[in-house]
């Protein structure tokens, strides 16, 4: 199999063309070079993302109210209506399938609506109870979460998010016990989060002040009502096949038009994160295409100047064959030529790309961890996919002239011009 | 050693042409033999079935005992390698081989090992008196040395049989001299020897004279000296 002199005379046919080589190569190294490059990019946005909704419960379900589009039972249509705390008692009641439910009570951003001491910000207030903690995850810097005492209790406490902290506190200062003034109320701080996710729904939970949803209906003035329901299925069922089901119950109850299609808003993560799988299943599929296109336009760079090549050693294949070469060594010597250009350009390519790619990786990686773009690496599997592609191509090259010069005959080569 | 029966050959380039029309033919081992013959008349078609670089039509060619007809191009390779040693007029070598690595060639493809294939090569360039040519490349040898590597490589493998093709065409006269007196010692030493030439004063040199016309023999004449 290793036979020196083979090689030998591959190098020197290579080297003899020095210039031509490096150019016939380029196209080679630039498709797998670019094909690297691209899975790379391809998979560090799918990486970030990723990471970004990573905690994310991705079974789950957000439903939101709208008004009526149908009239029913003596309602006239155009109807404002809200989720009541008695729709999360039916819901929990009538569908077992529901493991983790959380009303939702949205206020927005005001003017300065929290005040410490000469310090005062803008954010975003939300009402919750702790099972919420299980679909939007936060990890607790300081403190604890919500839990079931502080929505019985109707307690008067905050959980403030990690911008809220920094901006209204010292450095270093911990907050668990303070007082913060929320839209004129004084809670005390018993916790402060930062969100796992990069996903969020209603605010960044960062810039959020967290209150027992009970608490916030009383000191917003919201009554019974909610803006939201979060709600997550059990592990087995997937979250679309249960939203009809939730839907007709809370029209039902609501005397709303079963076929009312605007009436009830539902938002499914799940149904999100798979339009997010198909879309880096797009993305990686094309980045496939476009690179293995630019790969074949360099593995007929290769073949075409194979064609040359043979051609210019017509005479001394000739020789050869008179000399006693068999067809194979011929076919052989072709072959391994276009293969040793074609994976020595590949190789070359795979190393520079990952390299960029390593280089790309490690400046961002001092770049702030919230990007949606992180380790742009193309895993192992891929690596050894694309070096077999490479050989592949080689051997693709190498066919038609290695058929060419075996239509070489002694005769018509040394036959005198 | 070689035995041509009736043997027919005809090119189909747009109208046919019969270039061999029956050529019986038998070559003595040890024979020192030339062939001569107008351009056309098919001597080159001749060498190259003897050569087994062509194949023919029709009829039977006996090479050392062994039929050579309808071989594929492997076993033509095999035999080529084994019972032929070639030289040509324009040389042939292989220009960025060197020397000693020309000669090496056929036992190359042999599959024999690089050491004792250069050892072999070498000593054939001995006794050509190349030996210190050996590392030169074809381009740095004059062409009386590139002739004489050729003979070296032709002769390396131990063939049965040399076939030369004009071997003194490019060769100015005191040099085709010095080539003719190597293949008349080579064939001294018990090679069978077939030249094909145009110039009379080399086939001369050769024990038999055939004259090949219309693709026919015409005559043989068998020089006394």
């Amino acid at each position: 199999m290793f036979d020196l002199d083979r090689w030998h005379e591959i190098w020197i046919t290579i080297t003899r063309n020095k210039m031509r080589s490096v150019l016939t190569a380029f196209g080679v190294f630039w498709g797998i070079f670019m094909l690297v490059v691209m899975s790379g990019a391809g998979y560090g946005l799918e990486n970030g993302v990723k990471s970004g909704v990573e905690g994310f419960a991705e079974n789950s379900a957000y439903f939101f109210t709208n008004v009526t589009t149908e009239a029913y039972k003596g309602f006239r249509k155009g109807r404002r209506w809200q989720f009541r705390n008695e729709d999360m008692d039916m819901l929990r009641a009538y569908i077992p399938e529901l493991k983790y439910i959380s009303p939702v009570i949205f206020q927005w951003k005001e003017d300065n609506n929290v005040v410490r001491g000469d310090k005062y910000g803008a954010y975003y207030v939300k009402g919750l109870n702790p099972e919420y903690n299980f679909i939007e995850p936060q990890s607790m810097l300081y403190g604890r979460y919500l839990n079931e005492i502080d929505i019985r209790d109707r307690r008067k406490v905050c959980v403030i998010g990690k911008k809220v902290y920094e901006e209204m506190f010292t450095k270093g200062e911990n907050p668990l016990g303070h007082l913060l003034k929320v839209g004129g109320i004084y809670y005390r701080v018993i916790g402060v989060n930062e969100p796992i996710t990069q996903v969020n729904i209603g605010g960044d939970p960062k810039e959020s002040i967290i209150l027992p949803f009970t608490v916030m209906q009383q000191t917003y003035n919201r009554g019974g009502e909610l803006d939201c329901i979060a709600l997550t299925a059990v592990e087995d069922v997937r979250i679309g096949k249960l939203e009809e089901k939730i839907s007709g119950l809370l029209k039902a109850r609501h005397s709303i038009s079963p076929t009312d299609p605007m009436a009830i808003q539902s938002m499914n993560v799940e149904k999100q994160f798979r339009m997010f799988k198909m879309l880096f299943l797009g993305i990686s599929i094309l980045i496939w295409i476009v690179g293995l296109g630019t790969l074949l336009a360099g593995v007929v760079g290769v073949s075409n100047i194979m064609m040359v090549t043979v051609r210019e050693r017509t005479r001394e294949i000739g020789i050869r064959r008179a000399l006693g070469a068999k067809p194979k060594s011929i076919l052989m010597q072709i072959m391994y030529e276009s293969l040793v250009l074609t994976a020595l350009a590949g190789f070359w390519g795979l190393a520079c790309g990952v390299g960029i790619l390593s280089l790309v990786d490690n400046a961002l990686g001092s770049v702030a961890r919230d990007t949606f773009f992180r380790h742009p690496q193309i895993p192992f599997s891929m690596a050894i996919l694309a070096a077999f592609v490479l050989l592949l191509s080689g051997v693709m090259a190498g066919i038609i002239p290695a058929w060419r010069a075996l239509q070489v005959k002694a005769i018509d080569a040394i036959r005198e011009e | 050693m070689i035995h041509l029966e009736n043997i027919n050959k005809t090119y189909n380039n747009g109208a046919p042409l019969h270039v061999l029309k029956g050529i019986d033919l038998t070559i003595e081992k040890g024979e020192f033999v030339s062939i001569m013959g107008a351009s056309g008349s098919g001597k080159s078609t001749l060498l190259n079935i003897l050569g087994i670089l062509d194949n023919y039509d029709t009829g039977n060619y006996y090479l050392n005992g062994t039929l050579i007809k309808n071989l594929s191009e492997t076993q033509a390779a095999e035999y080529r390698n084994k019972m032929i040693g070639f030289v040509f007029q324009s040389f042939n070598l292989i220009s960025f081989k060197n020397a000693l690595e020309n000669v090496a060639l056929p036992l190359y493809y042999q599959g024999i090992s690089r050491k004792k294939r250069n050892l072999m090569a070498m000593e054939y360039l001995e006794r050509l008196g190349l030996n210190e040519w050996a590392l030169h490349m074809p381009n740095e040898l004059s062409g009386g040395q590139k002739q004489r590597v050729a003979i070296a490589r032709a002769l390396v493998a131990s063939p049965q049989l040399i076939l030369a093709d004009e071997p003194t065409g490019a060769l100015d006269s005191t040099t085709s001299i010095e080539v003719m007196n190597i293949l008349q010692e080579v064939n001294r030493n018990g090679m069978t020897m077939i030249i094909v030439t145009h110039a009379p004063d080399v086939a001369a040199r050769t024990r038999k004279i055939i004259h090949i016309k219309d693709g026919l023999i015409g005559s043989i004449e068998v020089n006394s000296r």
